[in-house]
């Protein structure tokens, strides 16, 4: 199993930290992964975006240059990363920022409405959970449970009630798909 | 620390050094290292220890320059421009023969350069960097592992040999997360060696001077000389690489850090189109593994070296095997990482397949 994944959005929409979620999750699986962000002048509004590879063989290179998923926050990140996805890839599309489609033929696409799915959960911050959570029933990269387990782990100052979301917002991304 | 977790190359070095004994670190900011002091400032009062953020990174060497000629285990951090700025007190450092260990997490260059994974700063690391007739250990990790558990033994050599040594990372090192363990347990400083040199209070003994000149005639050779020796005995006894897949290699690739992992990720690919491709890696950038790149030029029609600069290592590659072999270079500078498929295509050009 190998899975490389290019989470791409708008800074504060917490690509960094879902990309780190999903590492620590494979982890936790006995899993060998890696996980490395875009960093140059990132800042709130401006685009971010990491790589992260989960795979149960020793991972050579941690540069993600033909990946296996695209998980797409917002329609800069289309544009960005459509020509990159491997023939037959998977393209997660937050469907609630992005209007436009994809253009190629050869990949798998799937529309979640993340954003609403969040404010319906009581935060837009957790849209990116949305997204993971439909990303780890489409591709089984991680089961959720280990991405639940994460939470703490990776949210280490978040309160009770904002990991109650981000777990019910992870369980409902995969009811989506 | 038994269970692994998820780390940040610089967190996990800062916190490597940590666990190893380092006690005072001063530094200055510049990306991509900038988690290292970060993590310092928080995690050394912690343990009792002194963090500064200095005025400038003139400061900051010449701050751990008299930290350990006092006795503590001392770090400091930057990226290539600073640690330009860094190479007086390194040399005085080296002059004086005082342990240090400092990390350069590289970024694209020459100048200013961007801030983006690089390895041009090789040149500087291997050759010392600074004025003057001296070397520097230099170990180049290739994983969060390497990041975290490598500053032990740069200290343990540094202490051993009275001399500067060295990480030397690209910034993809620095910024990436793995999961580590580190595999040593942490070291009390009340457990360090004795040290006969270290100044302090003169109570009760001769009066100890640290510097690294002096003006009477052939004494400063004579220093020197056995600068060199020390150095020989570097040279003979502290190599470090790591092969892999050399068992009948008609090519064999040499690249360090980052460009060692993209390479490993090549000969598959490779194997699959029925090329045999072996990899060396060398953990010591200086000493530099000669002995063993001269068997391999034995053995081996091609040699390919791939660096993300524009080929400063393939100089000591080309140095060790004497046109025994014929030696290739591919590389992407400043700041451009080099993807599997095109070292594969390098090979297959070179193997003409």
């Amino acid at each position: 199993m190998y899975q490389g994944v290019i989470m791409s959005g708008f800074g504060g929409q917490g690509i960094v930290s879902a990309g780190i979620l999903l590492a620590n999750a494979g982890m936790i699986e006995d899993k060998y992964v890696t996980f490395f962000p875009a960093y140059g002048a990132e800042m709130r509004g401006g685009t971010a975006n990491c790589s992260v590879v989960v795979s149960s063989e020793e991972v050579s290179s941690p540069v993600v240059a033909r990946p296996d998923t695209v998980i797409v926050m917002n329609e800069p990140s289309l544009h960005r990363f459509e020509s990159q996805l491997k023939p037959g890839g998977l393209m997660l599309i937050n469907s609630s920022l992005v209007a436009a489609k994809p253009k190629r033929e050869d990949i798998e696409i799937v529309f979640v409405d993340a954003n609403t799915i969040a404010e319906k959960i009581g935060t837009l911050k957790v849209a990116n959970m949305v997204m993971l959570g439909a990303y780890s029933k489409k591709t089984g990269a991680v089961n959720v449970d280990s991405l639940i387990k994460s939470l703490p782990k990776v949210y280490k100052k978040a309160k009770e009630d904002m990991l109650k979301k981000n777990q019910e917002a992870l369980r409902k991304g995969m009811e989506e798909v | 620390m038994t269970e692994r977790i998820l780390m940040k190359g610089n967190e996990a070095l800062a916190e490597g050094a940590v666990r190893a004994g380092c006690r005072f670190f001063a530094g200055y900011p510049i990306t991509p290292q900038n988690e290292i002091p970060e993590y310092m400032s928080w995690r050394l009062p912690e343990v009792g220890g002194t963090f500064i953020q200095a005025e400038s990174e003139v400061a900051a060497i010449n701050m751990i320059f008299g930290a350990s000629a006092c006795g503590a285990r001392v770090m400091t951090s930057s990226s290539g421009p600073g640690i330009s700025l860094k190479q007086e007190g390194i040399s005085y450092i080296a002059g004086a023969e005082i342990p240090i260990f400092y990390a350069d997490i590289m970024r694209g260059g020459p100048g200013l350069g961007n801030i983006a994974p690089a390895q041009g700063d090789y040149f500087q690391a291997t050759r010392g960097g600074g004025h003057g007739d001296y070397r520097v250990i230099v170990f180049a990790p290739n994983s969060v592992i390497e990041m975290g558990n490598f500053p032990r033994i740069c200290y343990e050599l540094a202490d051993k040999y009275r001399m500067p040594s060295m990480i030397l990372a690209d910034g993809l090192l620095g910024q990436m997360m793995e999961p580590i363990v580190y595999d040593f347990e942490p070291i009390d400083p009340k457990d360090f060696p004795e040290k006969d040199y270290l100044l302090g209070c003169t109570e009760g003994r001769e009066r100890r001077v640290v510097r690294s000149y002096d003006l009477r005639p052939g004494y400063l050779e004579k220093n020197t000389l056995k600068l060199e020796k020390k150095f020989k005995s570097i040279e003979e006894n502290e190599v470090r690489y790591d092969d892999t897949n050399m068992e009948g290699a008609d090519l064999v690739m040499v690249a360090f850090g980052t460009a060692s992992r993209v390479c490993k990720s090549a000969i598959p690919l490779a194997k699959e189109a029925g090329m045999k491709v072996g990899l060396l890696r060398p953990i010591t950038l200086w000493p530099f593994p000669m002995k063993v790149l001269r068997q391999i030029a034995d053995e081996v029609e091609h040699i390919l070296v791939v660096e993300m600069n524009i080929g400063q290592m393939v100089e000591d590659v080309k140095l060790a095997v004497e046109g025994k072999s014929q030696v290739h270079f591919y590389g992407r500078p400043s700041g451009s990482v080099p993807v599997t498929e095109e070292i594969f295509e390098q090979v297959k050009m070179i193997l003409k397949k």
